[in-house]
C-alpha cells in the first residue's frame, strides 16, 4: 500500500500517565496543559491523538474516539460506545462441524461487552456488524447469555448495524437493526465503502497488526485510522484478524494510517511502517 | 547398576564347546549358521530363545553390539521355521516396533540376511509413514510374517476396523530402543497400543530392546506385567579421553572452536568418526568449521532432523558402505543403527547426562569386546568439569536415567478416540483395558470418565454439545464414533505428537517466498531476529521473517553467522551429572585431575571469592559498570534456572531493587539490577513459597504454557493440523489455540486440557521439580559471598549476557518500543 500524502501527527498531552477511567477522561481540545508537538512537512493534515493508559485517543474527522483495550471505540460526546465483529457463537459453529471448540466465547464476549458499558455509562450502544457467527446462532445462543445481553441494553439504545454474516439482525434477540448509523460527521456501516469516505466508522475486516521493534515481533489486534476514517478490530472472543498489509486494506487510506495496537493493558500508538506482513 | 555378566564369555571361533552346551536350545540349523559365520551365539541370546519356549515376555538390556535385534528375533525366526504348515495363510506372526524410521528399515536388511542365508520361508516387510499407499493396502490383505514399524503406525492399525482380525494370530511384539521411548508421550500411546494387541491376541508374548540404563525395572512396568529381565553382558568399558586443546580451555561458548584444529586431527587418525553435538545449529556450525580446516579432503558429512530426508538417506547410505571419514551429527542417529567401522565417537560440548554419552560412545567399534574410544571436548571452563563428571561416571559404570512418567490424558483421548473409530467399546472393558498399560496403570476412573467426556463432547461444565457429540453410547450400552467422517479426521491427525511445527525454508526471490531449501523447527528460527545470519545445510543464510509457513532468507556467504542463544541444547544438565560436578567443585583433592587453566580458575575463585560446600548454594553480588549483580551457581540446569531467574526477578522488583535482566546457563544465573543486592535478605528470597502464587501467576501468563497447551489441543484432538484435501502447515492450525486458551482459563480453569498443559509445563519445560528439590536443598543453607568486583566463577557466566533471549510473558515492551519510536518522530 502506497500512500501520497503526507500527514502529521499531533500528539496532545503528557504521555503516559495513571490509568484513567476513559469516561472520565477529557478527550479533544478543552483547555488542559495541551504540549503540542509536531512533525514535519505534509498537506496541512493534522492527526490528532492523546495517548492514555488504557485507551488511546484519536481524532476521527474532528469527533474525538477513545480506543479501549477491548477493541471497542467509544465517543465520549456522543455517550456512544461502538465494538464491531462480535461474531457471538462461533464456537458453537465449529462444535457443529466437529471441532469442539470451549463454547464460552458468547459468554466471555459479552462479559466483557458488560465491562465496557460500565465503564464508559453509554447512552447508545453499537453494535456494528457480524454481531451473530451465522444465521442460525440465534437458535443456539444460551439463554443466560440471552439475559445477559438485556442487561447490558437495559434503558440504552442497543443497536445492531448489518452485516454480512448476520442479514436477518437481532430476531427475537434484544436490540434492534439499522443498516447504517449517521452519528453528525460520522457514518458507522460494517463494511467499509471503496474509497476515501470522509467520518466512516467500520468493521468487517478484523485487522491485525505485526509490530517489530528492535527484531522482535508480535501479531495483535489493532483498530486503524488516519483521522478520517476509522476501522475497528473483532472484538469477539474468538474472532481472528487479518493484517493490516494485506491487500482488503488497500485503497482504504490516502495517507500512512495511525496504528493502534492492543497489548495487554492498554492501546499503543504505533507507526504504520512499524508493522510488517504476517 | 549392571551386575557382572552372568555365566561364560563366549568368544568368537569358540565353536565346539559353545554348540554343545545350546545344543538344546537352538536347532540344528541356526547352530550350523552361528558356526558358519564364526560365531557362538551370545548368553543372552539362547536366553531369550528359552523364555520364548516358556511363552514369557522379556525385557532384553544389553549394550549396542551386543547382538540385541538379533537376540529379539531369533525366537520368531525358530517358531516360524517349526510351524505347521497350513491350509489358510498364516496372519502376522511378529510385529516389531522402533521408534526411528530408518531403524525399521535397516533391521530389515539385517533379517534378510539370516533368512536368505537359512534358506527359511519367513516373509519380513517394512511399513512406515514413508511407505507407498499400494504397499500398506497390500500388507493389509497379505500380511508378512514379520511386519516392522513405528509407533504411528500402530496407532493407526489402533483406529482401523480390521485391526482385530488382523492380529488375532499375532504371536509376539517386539519393541526396540525401549529406553529412549518409554519416558515421552510418544512411550504412552505406545503403551496404549501394547495394551491394545493384547485384546487382539491374548497372551501375545511382549519383548523388549533396551540398551543399558539406571533402572531397570522402571522400563518393565512400562513394558508391562510379569515382565522377565535378560541382562546382557556389559562388554569392556570404554575409553574416555577429554580433549585439553592446548591446554586452553575457554571461559565460556558452546561450540568448543578453540579445538576444531585437533578434533579434525583425531579424525584424520581414524578409520570412522562420529563427531556428536547436542543441537542441529551446533552441528552446522562445527560441520562449517571442519570443512574450513579440511585440507585432505575427507568426506565429512552433516546429519540432523532438519534435513531433507533425501540427503538424511544419503547419509546413512554411505556410512554403512564405510565411505565416510566422519559424520557430525545429533541425536538422530543417537540410536542403535549398526554403523560398521566407527572406531571413535567425538562429543563437543559436554554431554549432559552419562547414560547419553555412554549411548553414544556404544556407537564407536560394534564389536562388544573391544572398548569403544571417545574423546569429550568441554566448550567452556564449567563444562569441564562436566566432562570429568560424565568421564569419571562412565568409567564407574554409573548412570543417570530419566524420571517415571504417569501416562498422559491428552494422549489417552487421542487413543480412546482410535478405539471408537476401530469398533464399540464397553466402557468398563475399556478402563481395564487401559489400567493394564504401564503409565496407565495409576489411572483413576474419574480422570478416565473425563477423557471419555472429553473425547465425546469437548468436556465443558456448560452442557450445550450434547448434541454435536463425536463419540455415542448406542442402545447396546456400546461407544462408538458418531459416524465415518468424524473417523477420517481423527485418521488424518493421528500421532500428532510427532513433532513440532516446522516452516519451510525458502529463498526469498523479489519479495515472494521462492525455492524450498529445507525445514526447520519454529522454534529454532524464533531466536533468530530480522537480518540475522544462520548456517543451514552448510551454508549461511540471512533470516528475513517469517510469512505464512515459509521462513525467507537470502544467502548470505562470507559473513559470520551469528550464535543464536536458546541453541543452548534442548538436554539440561543432568541432576546426577549436576550433584558429580558439586561434588567434583567442593572437593579440593579432586582438582589435581583437572587440566592446569581449570585449576588455577578454581584457585582463583578461592582466593577471591568462595568455593561452595556440596550442598550449600553459592550467591554472590558484586557491582560492575553501574550496575549490580546477584550470581547464584545451583547447578540445576538452563530450564530450571530460567525459571528461577523469572521468579526472583519478581520478588527483586517487589524488594525494589529495579532488576533489570538476567541470564541463565546450566551452571548458574546471574540477575543485574539498577540498585545494589547485597543487603538483601538471601533466605527470604529463595523461599520455596516462590513455587506457590509466584509461580502460578506468570505460568499462566507465560508462552511456554501456552505452546504446552498447544501441544495438548493437538494431541487430544480438540483442534486438527490437517484437513481431507489440503495439509496445513503449523501455523495455519485452523484455530489460534491462544484465544481458545485465554477464555477456557477464565471460564473453565479446571478443564482437561488445562491441567494437561500444567503437568507439561511443570514436567517437560521448566523443570519445576527440579526447582522445588533445590529450593528445599538450600534452605538454610545459603552462602553469600559478597565482593567488590566480578569473581572468576562469574566470569563465563557474564560473558554469555546478549546472547541469551529472555521468553517473555507478554512481550508489551515491543509495543512500548515502536509507541516510544513514534512519540520520539513526533517531539523532533
Amino acid at each position: 500500500m502506497s500512500h501520497t500524502a503526507q500527514r502529521k501527527i499531533v500528539i496532545l498531552g503528557a504521555p503516559l500517565g495513571e490509568p484513567e477511567d476513559p469516561a472520565s477522561g477529557t478527550p479533544g481540545a478543552a483547555g488542559s496543559s495541551d504540549n503540542r508537538s509536531t512533525i514535519s512537512e505534509d498537506d496541512g493534515f493534522e492527526l490528532a491523538l492523546r495517548i492514555g493508559n488504557p485507551a488511546l485517543q484519536v481524532q476521527v474527522a474532528g469527533v474525538w474516539a477513545a480506543l479501549l483495550p477491548s477493541g471497542a471505540a467509544f465517543l465520549e460526546t456522543k455517550r456512544t460506545l461502538i465494538c464491531a465483529d462480535l461474531h457471538l457463537e462461533k464456537g458453537s459453529a465449529y462444535a457443529q462441524r466437529g471441532q469442539l471448540l470451549p463454547p464460552y466465547d458468547t459468554r466471555e464476549t459479552l462479559r466483557r461487552l458488560a465491562e465496557d458499558v460500565r465503564r464508559t455509562d453509554p447512552e447508545r450502544i453499537v453494535l456494528l456488524g457480524d454481531t451473530l457467527h451465522d444465521a442460525e446462532a440465534n437458535g443456539r445462543i444460551a439463554g443466560a447469555d440471552v439475559e445477559a445481553l438485556s442487561a447490558i441494553g437495559q434503558g440504552r439504545d442497543l443497536i445492531w448495524v448489518m452485516g454480512n454474516h448476520d442479514p436477518q439482525g437481532p430476531g427475537a434477540l434484544p436490540g434492534h437493526a439499522v443498516d447504517e448509523l449517521t452519528l453528525g460527521p460520522l457514518s458507522l456501516r460494517h463494511e467499509p465503502l471503496s474509497g476515501p469516505r470522509h467520518g466512516e466508522i467500520a468493521g468487517h475486516l478484523h485487522p491485525c497488526a505485526r509490530v517489530v521493534a528492535s527484531g522482535r515481533g508480535v501479531r495483535r489486534r489493532c483498530f486503524i485510522t488516519d483521522g478520517t476514517r476509522l476501522i475497528l478490530p473483532a472484538y469477539g472472543a474468538y474472532a481472528g484478524g487479518l493484517s493490516v498489509r494485506d491487500a482488503a486494506f488497500d485503497g482504504l487510506f490516502a495517507r500512512p494510517p495511525l496504528i493502534g495496537a492492543i497489548g495487554s493493558r492498554r492501546v499503543h500508538a504505533v507507526r504504520y511502517s512499524a508493522v510488517i506482513g504476517d | 547398576m549392571l551386575t557382572a555378566s552372568l555365566g561364560r564369555p563366549v568368544k568368537p571361533g569358540d565353536d565346539g564347546v559353545g554348540r554343545r552346551a545350546h545344543g538344546d536350545i537352538l536347532p540344528s540349523r541356526f547352530a550350523d549358521w552361528f558356526a558358519s559365520r564364526g560365531w557362538s551365539p551370545r548368553r543372552h541370546q539362547l536366553e531369550m530363545v528359552q523364555k520364548a519356549r516358556e511363552g514369557k515376555s522379556a525385557l532384553l538390556i544389553a549394550p549396542t553390539g551386543g547382538g540385541k535385534t538379533l537376540a529379539g528375533f531369533l525366537p520368531s525366526l525358530i517358531e516360524l521355521t517349526e510351524r505347521a504348515p497350513s491350509a489358510e495363510a498364516p496372519g502376522l506372526h511378529t510385529l516389531y516396533i522402533s521408534p526411528l524410521k530408518a531403524l525399521a528399515v535397516d533391521v530389515a536388511r539385517n533379517l534378510t540376511t539370516p533368512i536368505a542365508e537359512m534358506n527359511l520361508p519367513i516373509t519380513v516387510e517394512s511399513r512406515t509413514g514413508d511407505s507407498s499407499v499400494a504397499k500398506k493396502q497390500r500388507q493389509r490383505i497379505r500380511p508378512p510374517d514379520i511386519l516392522l514399524t513405528t509407533p504411528e503406525q500402530l496407532a493407526l492399525f489402533c483406529a482401523w476396523e480390521g485391526s482385530r482380525l488382523y492380529f488375532r494370530d499375532l504371536k509376539t511384539v517386539i519393541v526396540d530402543e525401549v529406553h529412549a521411548l518409554h519416558a515421552s508421550k510418544r512411550g504412552d500411546l505406545l503403551a496404549l497400543g501394547l495394551a491394545r494387541l493384547e485384546q487382539f491376541a491374548p497372551g501375545v508374548r511382549r519383548v523388549g530392546l533396551s540398551a543399558t540404563v539406571n533402572d531397570p525395572d522402571m522400563i518393565r512396568r512400562w513394558l508391562g506385567a510379569d515382565i522377565d529381565l535378560i541382562l546382557g553382558d556389559p562388554g569392556a568399558p570404554p575409553v574416555v579421553d577429554v580433549l585439553l586443546s592446548q591446554g586452553h580451555v575457554p571461559w565460556a561458548g558452546h561450540t568448543a572452536q578453540h579445538a576444531m584444529a585437533e578434533v579434525y586431527d583425531a579424525i584424520r587418525h581414524a578409520q570412522t568418526a562420529l563427531v556428536f553435538v547436542n543441537t542441529r545449529w551446533q552441528a552446522e556450525f562445527a560441520f562449517q568449521e571442519l570443512w574450513r580446516l579440511n585440507e585432505d579432503n575427507l568426506p565429512i558429512a552433516l546429519h540432523h532432523g532438519s534435513l531433507s530426508a533425501e540427503q538424511r538417506r544419503k547419509v546413512e547410505a554411505a556410512m554403512a558402505r564405510g565411505e565416510l571419514r566422519a559424520v557430525v551429527c545429533t541425536s538422530t542417529l543417537d540410536l542403535g543403527i549398526d554403523w560398521g567401522q566407527v572406531d571413535l565417537v567425538i562429543q563437543l560440548a559436554a554431554p549432559k547426562g552419562s547414560a547419553r554419552l555412554v549411548q553414544r560412545i556404544g556407537r564407536a567399534n560394534h564389536r562388544l569386546d573391544e572398548p569403544s574410544h571417545a574423546i569429550l571436548v568441554p566448550a567452556s571452563r564449567f563444562e569441564m568439569l562436566e566432562c570429568q563428571a560424565a568421564r569419571e561416571a562412565v568409567a564407574e559404570n554409573a548412570l543417570d536415567g530419566d524420571a517415571e512418567r504417569t501416562g498422559a490424558l491428552d494422549v489417552l483421548a487421542q487413543h480412546i478416540m482410535g478405539v471408537a473409530c476401530a469398533e464399540p467399546f464397553d466402557l468398563i472393558a475399556l478402563y481395564t483395558e487401559i489400567c493394564s498399560a504401564g503409565p496407565y496403570a495409576g489411572l483413576s476412573w474419574e480422570d478416565f470418565e473425563d477423557v471419555v467426556e472429553f473425547v465425546s463432547t469437548g468436556g465443558y461444565a456448560l452442557k450445550s454439545y450434547d448434541q454435536f457429540r463425536r463419540i455415542v453410547k448406542g442402545q447396546d450400552g456400546l461407544w462408538r464414533v458418531r459416524n465415518g467422517h468424524i473417523a477420517l479426521r481423527h485418521r488424518l491427525n493421528v500421532g500428532a505428537i510427532v513433532g513440532p511445527e516446522t516452516l519451510n525454508i525458502r529463498l526469498l526471490a523479489g519479495r515472494r517466498a521462492g525455492r524450498k531449501i529445507g525445514e526447520a523447527e519454529e522454534g529454532y528460527l524464533e531466536q533468530l531476529e530480522i537480518g540475522d545470519t544462520f548456517i543451514f545445510a552448510g551454508q549461511v543464510w540471512r533470516f528475513h521473517g517469517v510469512t505464512g509457513p515459509d521462513a525467507l532468507v537470502t544467502p548470505a556467504p562470507n559473513t559470520d553467522p551469528k550464535m543464536p542463544s536458546w541453541g543452548g541444547s534442548k538436554f539440561a544438565l543432568s541432576t546426577f551429572l549436576a550433584r558429580r560436578v558439586r561434588a567434583m567443585i567442593a572437593d579440593e583433592q579432586s582438582w589435581r585431575r583437572l587440566p592446569d587453566d581449570v585449576c588455577e580458575w578454581l584457585q582463583a575463585q578461592k582466593l577471591r571469592s568462595v568455593i561452595p560446600a556440596m550442598n550449600d548454594l553459592l550467591v554472590e553480588t558484586f557491582p560492575r559498570h553501574k550496575r549490580f549483580f546477584l550470581c547464584c551457581y545451583s547447578f540445576e540446569g538452563r530450564l530450571a534456572h530460567t525459571t528461577l531467574a523469572m521468579l526472583l526477578t519478581r520478588r527483586l522488583e517487589r524488594a525494589g531493587v529495579g532488576p533489570v535482566g538476567f541470564v541463565a546457563s546450566d551452571y548458574a544465573l546471574a540477575i543485574w539490577a539498577a540498585r545494589p543486592m547485597d543487603e538483601l535478605d538471601l533466605d527470604a528470597l529463595f523461599q520455596q513459597d516462590m513455587l506457590g502464587d509466584d509461580l502460578e501467576s506468570w505460568l499462566e501468563e507465560s508462552v511456554m504454557m501456552k505452546r504446552a497447551f498447544k501441544n495438548c489441543a493437538l494431541i487430544s484432538g480438540l483442534i486438527e493440523r490437517r484437513f481431507a484435501g489440503h495439509e496445513k502447515s503449523g501455523r495455519q492450525v485452523t484455530f489460534s489455540s491462544d484465544l481458545i486458551y485465554d477464555v477456557l482459563r477464565r471460564h473453565q480453569p479446571d478443564h482437561l486440557l488445562l491441567r494437561c498443559a500444567r503437568a507439561d509445563t511443570a514436567q517437560g519445560l521448566l523443570d519445576i521439580g527440579r526447582l522445588g528439590d533445590l529450593l528445599a536443598r538450600i534452605r538454610g543453607r545459603i552462602r553469600p559471598s559478597r565482593l567488590e568486583k566480578v569473581s572468576p566463577f562469574a566470569v563465563p557466566l557474564l560473558l554469555t549476557i546478549g546472547r541469551e533471549s529472555v521468553p517473555g510473558a507478554h512481550q508489551d515492551w515491543v509495543l512500548e518500543e515502536a509507541e516510544d519510536d513514534l512519540i520520539a518522530e513526533a517531539m523532533r
